[in-house]
């Protein structure tokens, strides 16, 4: 057992990773870890940070995953490592500044201070530029973890900075056999799941514990079925955003409430008591914050509904063009046989064009409805 | 919003409670020692105040009127107002913006319902609003007289606003004309007003729609919905013109994107009930934008909906940082819609 045993199918990464927290010479003070979404960027960072706390046991060291700070450091309690996340769309400058600061001290029981920004593409440019000193020149015991999906999200001051680390698409057999290993599917299901994944770990274990999110995933590939005319289009883009913000809301809702209660009780207020006008404004910054979590989670969800749509298109081309790939959606082969009957490669490939252009328009802040409206148009038979 | 039903104008007594209250629209001003004006619309509270101050003047002309603003309110300050003064002349109190007072303007106002002077006049004068709701409730159930001054949203009566203005200033108006009075300045009833004003002393005898045309002609309440009617119409030059009049009068390019998509969308889901499949009730579609969608769909081809909602979505994104000129891409969505409607 091992902290690198979650990071899967990226052994010429773990094996960089392993020499630097092993050996001095290797080591550097900052690292940019970066790979496609689902590949293992925040575990690989976290096991990185473990191996770099780590004090051996039974003669292994470099992340053994049994002593105290291995363990502590995935749990995530270790003191004197910071990972930094966020859930809503943007880290905000304030969180980074406060960061600047936990670098500076330094660790309390472990060896050095770690510091992890999982989602460094998602700051400012103003942001970033608060890090660039502190990333330059760390004191002699803090490192800095970036993660981010490619070395082009984050700008070339930071990049030139750090030390690049690049996690590939895992094969989905090795997903696969983390699924069933950790969440103990059928090995079919796991495999099915990973590849409808397309390798995204996260992703792939949903799928293959959650019959609801395969049905939700159904559900959107069977638009392209669904889409005969305009109006169907307009229809199904409705359906698409009304369904992103359901579930945006059951998976924000339960927490809101917890996070509300919390609140009201730090403030002292009582259960079923009026807050008083003076502490109102803690709590709109509370329900705004939450707001921007579920903006955010509402785009997260329309862009994997965008990107399943992809790899139905992407199926269908390898169909009509008769390459000797697998399909992602092996499932759905019938619904991919019928589109590649009906369509020619063209417009086959105008129609991923056009999911490409509407999840980079909803990375740019267009009205989700109006981007998949469009989207779904371009979907529709043309003759 | 029709304004709340004319009353009698009894007062209910102050022994019972009646929980409506006095409620009266606010060109039914009413003399009371307590009187409430309320409502969102500036010009007509202060239509309200003068209403009640007129009243006043008719009983005694010597009435002194004196303000208090409710958000410098100190403790006391009603007390003196109200008290009769060394010559006895009856006295109207205007306590205006009560939407913002102070505490202790409500806690003297609750106190002075209780036991008013019945020889002045104390006019609250309360916009919209959560603020100041106990001393509200204990007014209205008094029984004071409240005058309401519900916003005038539609049409219909606005023109039956400046009917009832030329009227007041025994004035008539061809019905085109009111029209298009109401179509050039509707949006903010000061200016209705004013206009009528400028009307009534500028001219003389019935006031005619070429009249208003010599005044008002030229200016056009431009809204991002106008633009998209002219639009879907095929009307290529009107909406191009109404487009730069919203964009000059101040009119952001998001929501004229944002009211361009939406007409599209109930076109594109009609489009789709005459398809069979779904109802409008479904849809959440009222019964007059299915009919007018229907209308408009007789001259639109499935081809050309689609080229109309992609160009609005391009326009979007331009309009959101995608594109260098915001207003440039407005006015080719526009175009490209009226384009796209078949000849």
């Amino acid at each position: 057992m091992s902290v690198w045993d979650d990071v899967v199918g990226q052994e010429q990464a773990v094996a960089v990773l392993r020499r630097a927290a092993t050996e001095p010479a290797a080591m550097t003070h900052a690292w940019l870890i970066t790979g496609p979404p689902g590949s293992g960027r925040s575990v690989a960072a976290r096991a990185f940070a473990a191996a770099l706390q780590c004090t051996g046991s039974d003669g292994e060291d470099g992340g053994c995953g049994r002593c105290h700070q291995c363990t502590t450091t995935m749990a995530g309690t270790h003191p004197d490592v910071t990972v930094v996340a966020t859930d809503k769309v943007v880290i905000a400058i304030d969180e980074v500044r406060d960061l600047i600061g936990t670098a500076a001290r330094t660790p309390s029981l472990g060896r050095r201070r770690v510091i992890v920004v999982e989602d460094a593409d998602r700051m400012a440019e103003r942001t970033t530029n608060v890090l660039l000193k502190a990333i330059e020149e760390p004191p002699a015991h803090t490192v800095w973890v970036l993660c981010a999906p490619s070395v082009q999200d984050v700008l070339p001051t930071i990049r030139s900075r750090c030390r690049g680390v690049v996690l590939r698409v895992p094969p989905p057999e090795a997903v696969a056999e983390l699924v069933v290993r950790r969440d103990g599917v059928d090995p079919d299901t796991a495999l099915s799941a990973a590849r409808a994944a397309q390798s995204h770990v996260g992703l792939a274990r949903r799928l293959a514990r959650d019959p609801g999110a395969r049905e939700r995933r159904a559900r959107v590939l069977d638009v392209a079925r669904r889409i005969r005319g305009v109006g169907d289009a307009v229809l199904a883009a409705n359906e698409l955003v009304e369904v992103a913000k359901a579930e945006a809301k059951a998976a924000t809702e339960e927490r809101d409430a917890q996070e509300r209660a919390e609140l009201m009780r730090a403030l002292g207020v009582g259960e079923g008591e009026t807050l008083p006008p003076r502490l109102r404004s803690q709590l709109k910054q509370l329900e705004d914050d939450q707001k921007r979590r579920a903006t955010r989670h509402q785009r997260d969800v329309l862009d994997r509904a965008m990107v399943d749509l992809l790899s139905l298109y992407r199926d269908v081309l390898v169909v009509q063009l008769g390459a000797e790939v697998e399909l992602v959606n092996a499932a759905e082969a019938g619904l991919v046989r019928t589109l590649a009957a009906d369509s020619t490669p063209e417009q086959t490939i105008r129609r991923m064009d056009a999911i490409g252009t509407a999840r980079e328009r909803l990375e740019g802040n267009v009205a989700p409805l109006l981007a998949l409206e469009a989207m779904a148009i371009a979907l529709r038979p043309q003759g | 919003m029709p304004p709340a039903a004319p009353t009698t104008g009894r007062r209910s007594g102050g022994a019972r409670k009646a929980p409506a209250g006095n409620v009266r629209s606010w060109d039914e001003p009413a003399l009371a020692p307590v009187v409430l004006v309320r409502g969102p619309e500036d010009l007509l509270r202060e239509r309200a105040v003068e209403g009640v101050l007129r009243l006043a003047r008719e009983r005694d002309p010597e009435t002194e009127k004196v303000e208090l603003e409710g958000a410098t309110y100190g403790a006391g300050m009603l007390q003196v107002a109200a008290s009769p003064s060394l010559f006895g002349e009856a006295k109207l109190v205007v306590v205006a913006g009560a939407e913002a007072g102070t505490d202790e303007l409500y806690a003297d106002l609750l106190d002075y319902v209780g036991a008013p002077d019945p020889e002045t006049t104390v006019v609250v004068v309360h916009a919209s609003g959560q603020r100041g709701k106990k001393m509200l409730d204990t007014v209205v159930g008094s029984g004071a007289p409240v005058l309401q001054c519900d916003p005038i949203a539609r049409d219909a009566e606005k023109a039956d606003f400046v009917v009832r203005e030329l009227r007041a200033a025994r004035r008539r108006a061809e019905p085109e004309a009111v029209r298009a009075l109401v179509d050039a300045l509707g949006a903010d009833l000061r200016e209705l007003a004013a206009a009528v004003a400028q009307l009534v002393s500028d001219t003389t005898g019935i006031i005619t729609a070429p009249l208003v045309d010599r005044y008002y002609g030229g200016r056009v309440e431009a809204t991002g919905f106008k633009v998209a009617d002219a639009a879907v119409a095929g009307d290529a030059g009107t909406a191009v013109a109404l487009l730069r009049h919203a964009l000059a009068t101040g009119a952001d390019p998001v929501p004229l994107v944002a009211a361009l998509a939406m007409r599209l969308r109930t076109l594109a889901k009609v489009a789709a009930i005459r398809g069979g499949g779904v109802t409008a009730r479904e849809l959440g579609l009222q019964d007059w934008q299915v009919r007018n969608a229907q209308r408009d769909l007789q001259r639109w081809t499935p081809e050309g909906l689609a080229a109309a909602i992609t160009a609005v979505a391009q326009a979007d994104a331009d309009v959101k940082g995608a594109g260098r000129d915001p207003v440039f891409a407005v006015e080719r969505a526009v175009l490209t819609i009226a384009r796209a409607r078949r000849r």
